[in-house]
């Protein structure tokens, strides 16, 4: 199984514990991360300035996968959205990807539909299975209490992901989770946002809305959290820091991405997926399983 | 919260939101406030309140909208989207709203940085070389750390063919 590795802007630069846990788990699983050194933004920041600038970004990567006639993984949950949203009112001839066109041809680059875009956690269900996921499993996570983010272009908008998954009762990453063994914790506002998009326009907005939900993790009696995209760990991972001082308040709540609980569990070491790079320790959690 | 002042009330602007993308639908809205009720934003600060938003759009008062704070603050979740029973697309009218404002020359500082950063360098978080050292340090692949595709996607006003 081959696809085009879409990292996206966050990931390289901020969040080298996601890739480098996703190319593990993917290189146990027999799945083929193909790197393009050509692919750009996915465009999401820049929808709510330039719409259409973020559809014509959007629809360049996926030229760039279809030349290479792959499908495209992606690890952002914000790529996901964007990528498959494009991909989504690009795949029917028209106006709307005659216009796109238009516009890439001063690339030399043509879109002509059908390339599928998945984020990693809908290809491990979708493409590999429980099944053959399970064969690689060889630690038992029980005592781990885990708490699932999951955040919200992982599934939203709804119309644009096939129905995979229920948006309001989600159960793909506890399915996912709950392999390794770990206990997946309830918690009120499970489905809430990160607060990530409101960063750039106001800090302390964006803070509260990640504050609420680490207090109803720690509440919950989680010992971690468990994710999927690299930004809402940015709001709870590097900034949780920041929010403890602001609002006086204290988790320490370790921020795990699902790729390296898989990793974990398949035997995998704390520095080969990058557990030592995660801001909130991750030591003491982990002595429970590297004694 | 202060009552919605009509006295400015632009009637063509309803019509001119049905008729863009996100906007298509926001006539449907009947203010049961399932939306407001939704938001993770609302939540944790008042000023932001999609069906005020929506009331004030369909009242005409473009300019109020347009040139607000309270757009922005929509972190464009979609809980509010999804759960719409008369099915507007309340996350892709704010994302509508917010496209206008920017061709109005309202947009706040940050969202400036972030398109300019992305048209200019292909990246929101542009890659360097020390960048690349640390991707090395644990053998990560190098990223390019330059981007002359974007030149190609957006040249320069004028220069358009």
């Amino acid at each position: 199984m081959k696809y085009a590795f879409f990292l996206g802007c966050t990931i390289p630069a901020r969040s080298r514990n996601y890739e480098l846990s996703a190319r593990k788990v993917a290189d146990k699983l027999g799945i083929e991360l193909i790197d393009v050194e050509e692919f750009i933004c996915c465009g999401f920041p820049m929808k709510a300035s330039d719409y259409k600038s973020a559809e014509i970004m959007g629809a360049y990567n996926l030229c760039l996968a279809q030349e290479k006639d792959l499908d495209i993984c992606v690890l952002c949950s914000s790529c996901a959205s964007q990528l498959t949203e494009v991909a989504h009112s690009l795949s029917e001839d028209g106006p709307d990807r005659e216009q796109i066109n238009d516009e890439l041809s001063r690339t030399g680059l043509k879109y002509g539909g059908g390339v599928k875009v998945r984020h990693f956690a809908r290809i491990l269900l979708e493409d590999i299975g429980i099944e053959k996921i399970k064969e690689h499993l060889i630690k038992d996570l029980s005592d781990l209490k885990t708490a699932i983010h999951y955040g919200c272009h992982y599934l939203k908008p709804s119309e644009i992901y096939d129905g995979f998954d229920d948006v309001e009762n989600p159960k793909s990453l506890e399915t996912l989770v709950a392999l390794t063994g770990a206990r997946v914790i309830d918690y009120p506002g499970k489905k809430r946002c990160c607060g990530g998009p409101v960063l750039p326009v106001e800090e302390n907005v964006a803070m509260s809305v990640a504050k609420e939900k680490l207090d109803d993790i720690v509440d919950a009696g989680a010992d971690a959290m468990c994710l999927v995209c690299p930004f809402c760990s940015v709001m709870y991972d590097d900034n949780q820091k920041s929010i403890e001082s602001e609002f006086g308040t204290d988790y320490n709540l370790p921020v795990l991405y699902l790729t390296q609980l898989l990793g974990l569990a398949m035997g995998f070491d704390r520095k080969e997926l990058g557990l030592n790079i995660n801001v909130v320790k991750t030591k003491e959690l982990l002595s429970k399983y590297f004694d | 919260m202060d009552k919605i002042n009509l006295d400015r009330a632009d009637s063509n602007f309803k019509k001119e939101l049905a008729s863009q993308p996100g906007g298509e639908k926001i006539s449907a809205c009947f203010t049961c406030r399932t939306c407001t009720a939704s938001c993770p934003i609302t939540a944790v600060n008042n000023n932001f309140n999609p069906l005020r938003i929506i009331r004030m759009a369909l009242y005409g008062l473009k300019e109020e909208v347009l040139a607000s704070d309270f757009i922005w603050l929509c972190s464009s979740c979609y809980a509010c989207q999804e759960r719409c029973p008369q099915g507007v697309t309340i996350t892709e009218f704010m994302t509508l709203l917010k496209n206008l404002a920017v061709k109005e020359g309202n947009m706040p500082t940050g969202i400036r940085v972030q398109r300019d950063t992305i048209k200019g360098k292909g990246r929101i978080y542009p890659i360097d070389d020390f960048d690349n050292k640390k991707r090395a340090k644990v053998a990560l692949p190098p990223i390019p750390t330059s981007c002359n595709v974007v030149e190609k996607l957006f040249p320069p006003v004028g220069t358009h063919l």
